[in-house]
């Protein structure tokens, strides 16, 4: 029962301008290039919507949409699960700020985009996908969180499961007190039962205490250790390689998760 | 076939109404609210809270000083209450503390230390003091972090964050995660605390009332926001467990709104509907259903347009926000550890504060607080982003059968 097979991925960082466009850099054959990340678009929200949502909900929503692209599916009938260390920081900088000011004037519109779920909402409406989806957080642990529990919903449901995870670079006041340097996003499309195309089948372990992965690239590593979403990319390489393997994902302090890959 | 049921093999409460289970079903027998008018840090509101006496004073110190927050020590407080910890030390031995998950839900975890690092901010180099710790206070995941490590479990853990429906989504995620051998046991809870985030929030959108809520009243006017801790330790049910069991869960999303509850309520009937069907339980065989009911007005009035259509009018529901108040994240734990009361003491409460029905809503609200034998019971949490989540809760009763076949309403079967 702990396998799951992989049907899309959605990929968008640094240097890392989407999953089809990466493959050769996660695989080793072609030196990985630091570059801004370009604006995630988001184009499945209707235009007055994309003014008024944030650059996390973009990111969020990019990867998503990326990674649904690349198989013929409704996406209304898969399942999500979204995971992120910290949430919209923005939005909760503008609101924190609020607080300072005479009569405290909160935003109803950051307040309501301030819930961990923002993404998943927007997702939900821009898909009208009423499947059920789940937003969690387990710091530097989130990315292997959110594929346990995308796993666990996936056997339990016997059904397609969209993970996404996201975080961004902390706002200044902030930023000296949580290290994410860089932005990162990914979407990992997942199926339990064996699917037409498959990227890469996994099989999922809880263990504890085995050192986590790292990268032999600088560059990608910098990414890695950078954000808690790309703490995915040992993952994520490993699926563009098409080579067996296994690789440990920290899953926040002494607890990981142990993935097997094979092609 | 029904799913495999858990047990509830320990839980605790804390909320307005008191430190311990005790003090809440005191409460809920007496009729007595545990709202006050919003006396929170030097808030300016015209509106009511459900305020946990006691936690300013109550700082969290030695190897836990660097989560201190009011969410925590909110937690805290919570974790010393009603031998909960004996209960999660026994289980510890017993499981081993690498094989008990931890799903914390919360919406807005310890904001509050964030809120006043802003207005502690350098005039000069506008950075926070030194000594704002946002991993262990601020941070989602804190409040989780902090409890696995108040009860030394190693196992998997993290924190549900999905608004008000957080902490019933735990248990969704309990049953899952354990299903799937990533744990053997779990440890659900629900932790939100009163922050100025949420308070001058929903006061921006004009959800707060002005006096202590009324669910499902003709003139409601807004909810009431709370605080509250509440955890469960949850085991997989033996057969003949006389304990109260988890039967089903539902889940589903609006796609609808950010904060409007979809008119006609199809994702909270979906999530209904879908907690009946995993426990294989006709909508006829509720005996009691805790509702969301947050008592503004287009909430309450599409959760009753769900709830009528999945269980008709007949159904004893009521809402038990006008104890608590609104307690976000740990609404779902506090509602679901009710019910389990509610299951054990064969009590359905009223409706605090409701005065007179809202005639246009049609579900089958209880007023006033009734004892009665029950065997099966729902409860309701919805949320921003139109996240919607139902726990079926059931208690084995020695004597009647259950009342097969007299569906009413859509049948789930």
């Amino acid at each position: 029962m702990n396998t799951l097979f992989v049907e899309a991925v959605g990929l968008m960082a640094p240097g890392l301008a989407g999953w089809t466009a990466s493959q050769a850099v996660l695989a080793g054959q072609q030196p990985y290039v630091a570059a801004p990340m370009p604006a995630a678009m988001a184009t499945l929200l209707p235009a007055n919507e994309r003014r008024r949502v944030t650059a996390t909900i973009k990111l969020a929503l990019q990867v998503a949409q990326e990674a649904m692209a690349q198989i013929d599916l409704d996406a209304s009938a898969v399942r999500t699960v979204f995971a992120s260390s910290g949430g919209d920081s923005e939005v909760l900088d503008k609101i924190c700020t609020a607080l300072t000011q005479p009569d405290r004037p909160v935003s109803p519109t950051h307040f309501h985009q301030s819930v961990h779920n923002t993404p998943a909402g927007y997702w939900a409406i821009a898909t009208s996908c009423m499947q059920p989806s789940l937003s969690l957080a387990a710091y530097d642990g989130s990315f292997a969180a959110g594929l346990r529990e995308a796993a666990a919903l996936a056997w339990a449901d016997q059904a397609r499961v969209l993970l996404v995870a996201y975080d961004l670079p902390l706002p200044a006041p902030m930023a000296g007190h949580r290290k994410i340097v860089v932005p990162f996003g990914v979407a990992l499309l997942l199926n339990p039962a064996p699917p037409a195309n498959r990227l890469a089948l996994l099989r999922l372990t809880s263990s504890r205490n085995e050192p986590a992965d790292r990268l032999d690239d600088e560059g990608l590593e910098h990414l890695r250790s950078g954000n808690p979403s790309a703490r995915s990319l040992p993952l994520l390489c490993a699926i563009a390689q098409g080579a067996a393997r296994q690789v440990i994902l920290s899953a926040g302090d002494s607890a990981t998760l142990r993935v097997e890959i094979d092609p | 076939m029904a799913i495999k049921p858990l047990a509830i093999a320990a839980c605790t409460l804390t909320n307005a109404l008191g430190p311990g289970i005790a003090a809440s079903l005191d409460a809920l027998r007496r009729g007595e609210s545990g709202l006050r008018p919003c006396d929170f840090e030097d808030v300016v509101l015209n509106t009511w809270i459900g305020r946990v006496a006691g936690l300013e004073e109550e700082p969290l110190r030695g190897e836990f000083a660097p989560f201190d927050c009011r969410n925590n020590r909110l937690a805290r407080l919570g974790l010393e209450q009603d031998g909960f910890g004996a209960a999660v030390r026994q289980a510890r031995d017993r499981y081993g503390p690498d094989r008990i998950g931890v799903f914390v839900g919360t919406s807005t975890s310890g904001i509050g230390a964030t809120e006043q690092a802003y207005r502690q901010r350098d005039l000069i180099t506008r950075s926070l003091p030194a000594t704002f710790d946002y991993r262990h206070t601020h941070n989602v995941f804190s409040v989780a972090d902090f409890t696995r490590r108040w009860l030394g479990l190693t196992g998997a853990a993290f924190a549900i964050s999905t608004a008000c429906s957080s902490s019933a989504k735990a248990f969704a995620s309990a049953w899952r995660q354990m299903r799937a051998g990533f744990c053997d046991a779990a440890l659900v809870g629900g932790v939100d605390s009163l922050c100025l985030t949420t308070l001058y929030g929903f006061n921006a959108l004009g959800l707060a009332s002005t006096r202590p809520c009324r669910p499902w009243d003709v003139e409601r006017d807004g909810l009431s926001v709370g605080e509250a801790a509440g955890f469960a330790l949850l085991e997989w049910a033996e057969p003949g467990d006389d304990r109260v069991l988890l039967l089903g869960y539902g889940e589903s999303s609006d796609a609808w709104h950010m904060t409007a509850a979809h008119p006609e309520g199809a994702g909270a009937a979906l999530a209904m509907q879908q907690a009946l069907a995993r426990a294989e339980v006709l909508p006829a065989q509720v005996d009691y259903i805790n509702l969301h009911g947050t008592a503004t007005p287009l909430n309450d009035a599409a959760e009753d347009r769900a709830v009528v259509r999945v269980f008709g009018s007949d159904t004893p529901c009521s809402s038990t926000k006008g104890w608590t108040g609104h307690t976000l994240g740990a609404a779902g734990i506090t509602e679901a550890i009710f019910v389990s009361l509610c299951l054990e003491q064969g009590l359905i409460p009223g409706t605090l504060n409701t005065r007179q029905r809202d005639p246009k809503l049609g579900a089958g609200l209880v007023l006033e607080t009734r004892e009665s034998p029950l065997r099966l019971a729902l409860s309701n949490s919805f949320g921003f982003g139109g996240t919607n989540c139902s726990l079926l809760f059931g208690r084995r009763v020695r004597s009647p059968s259950p009342r097969v076949g007299e569906g009413r309403g859509e049948g789930v079967a």
